[in-house]
């Protein structure tokens, strides 16, 4: 049955992405961990779909969040729900945290790299075990970090000089928050591959929480917007 | 077409308009019936709707002979399937194969697919299957060279819980839109409902689809026209 429904030959190089996410943006807070992304899901330049989710809770203690294919994130969350069973299967009291998930998708990452057949990802990785908070990042190339905050594609250029000036160690709830939606406000701004319907999930020592869909208010009311070129007609 | 080009802005436009809507009871699938060889049509009267079970359809766009054989792939594990089970697959064993095939070649397959059916535990459901492999479970999806010119019209006019005729009607419309701009799709619509009674085949020919702009009406010749206006003379 493997043989017919995938083939050894020719799977050895580097493909390119058909369905694809954008940013995703994480921060530690107070109580644990908050993620945010947008649910597109982009075929080139046509915003295609527009409720991917492209978070999911991994085990009791994680949460991913993944950009880039995703064909190859829906099959990243198989592996990983395999990885899973197979830790609950053990059935000895212990259970994989976020640092051990994480560890996990670097490897898988890293090994498809080297092969030559990358799974065309940037993911996020949250989570909050014995009052540790982790919070942590892998890409298809394989590299990999932690970081108080991190971000993936644009989130990198445009979420994180925000937060490096704004974020700090024990945030609120709703300080976090405010902070993710200015950073997802500036990424619907500026990356033409955001649309505006978002969610953001809470990961907590109690558990992990995904918002319902919802959708940013935007400004537009600058007096330069409205009169782009008073003062100077015939410009643009 | 230069197809190793990896240019992550143009997807590969494929030949073709299909299209899968749920409605309150069950689904209905639509199609053109263009296949094109460069720029001769090949056939001008396909079936890009074809049957994996009694209660299950795919609607097939992109490389006619891919999309062949992926179906006749997943018919013959369905088959099987239902053998082993004892009663019809589920849409979503149906849609869930196709998607391993679809992702585990997905460097050399180019094939979009609808799969759309009926089962007693679900009810209707349409599953859309881009290039790359990504399965999304969709209230409607559209797809081929032909969808690019009617998501605004979907956008307008979609909802939830349509009444069987009023999704024909629909997709119907939607699917002479597209052909109706789109050089690579053409020929006759089809449709298949699909609901608890079982499948149903419909379908329509050019003369029974309405026109749109700079569309006139089709006559056996000019000499009818001529002979039913009062003696006019011929504008030159």
């Amino acid at each position: 049955m493997n043989n017919l429904i995938g083939s050894d030959a020719d799977s050895q190089r580097t493909l390119y992405p058909y369905v694809t996410g954008t940013s995703v943006v994480g921060i530690k807070y107070k109580d644990g961990i908050l993620l945010a992304a947008d649910m597109g899901g982009s075929y080139g330049s046509t915003l295609r779909y527009k409720t991917v989710e492209r978070m999911k809770s991994v085990g009791k203690h994680s949460i991913i969040g993944a950009s880039g294919e995703i064909s190859d994130f829906q099959e990243i969350m198989r592996y990983l729900d395999e990885l899973i069973l197979y830790d609950n299967m053990w059935d000895d009291g212990n259970s994989f945290g976020p640092k051990e998930v994480h560890n996990y998708l670097t490897r898988v990452m890293y090994n498809r790299r080297n092969k030559f057949n990358p799974l065309w990802n940037s993911l996020v990785l949250g989570g909050v075990k014995n009052g540790q908070k982790y919070l942590g990042t892998v890409n298809m190339i394989g590299v990999h970090y932690e970081d108080n905050h991190v971000a993936t594609g644009f989130g990198n250029h445009l979420s994180r000089p925000i937060l490096r000036d704004e974020w700090h160690e024990n945030l609120t709830f709703e300080e976090g928050v405010k902070l993710l939606e200015k950073c997802m406000r500036v990424l619907l701004y500026r990356d033409r591959s955001a649309v505006n319907k978002l969610q953001i999930a809470k990961i907590t020592e109690e558990g992990v929480t995904i918002s319902q869909p919802y959708s940013l208010k935007t400004f537009w009311n600058f007096a330069a917007f409205q009169n782009p070129t008073v003062g100077a007609e015939g410009s643009w | 077409m230069d197809a190793i080009s990896g240019d992550l802005n143009a997807p590969h436009s494929m030949g073709t308009t299909i299209i899968g809507v749920t409605y309150d009871g069950g689904v209905v699938l639509g199609a053109d019936s263009r296949t094109s060889t460069g720029m001769y049509v090949a056939n001008r009267a396909s079936d890009k709707i074809t049957q994996l079970t009694d209660n299950v359809y795919i609607c097939r766009s992109g490389s006619a002979a891919d999309s062949q054989i992926v179906s006749d792939y997943v018919r013959y594990y369905l088959h099987q399937h239902t053998i082993q089970l004892g009663q019809p697959a589920t849409v979503k064993v149906a849609a869930n194969l196709v998607r391993l095939i679809a992702y585990n070649n997905k460097n050399m397959l180019q094939t979009g697919l609808i799969v759309g059916g009926w089962d007693k535990y679900e009810g209707g459901k349409i599953y859309g299957i881009p290039l790359g492999g990504t399965i999304l479970e969709l209230p409607f999806t559209i797809g081929g060279s032909g969808s690019s010119y009617l998501y605004g019209f979907f956008d307008q006019v979609w909802k939830e819980g349509m009444t069987q005729d009023e999704a024909e009607k629909l997709v119907v419309k939607a699917v002479s839109l597209a052909i109706a701009r789109d050089g690579a799709s053409g020929g006759v619509v089809r449709t298949v409902t699909i609901n608890k009674d079982g499948a149903t085949r419909k379908f329509y020919p050019g003369e029974s689809l309405p026109l749109w702009h700079e569309e006139l009406e089709a006559k056996d010749s000019l000499l009818d026209i001529l002979s039913a206006a009062s003696p006019e003379p011929m504008v030159s």
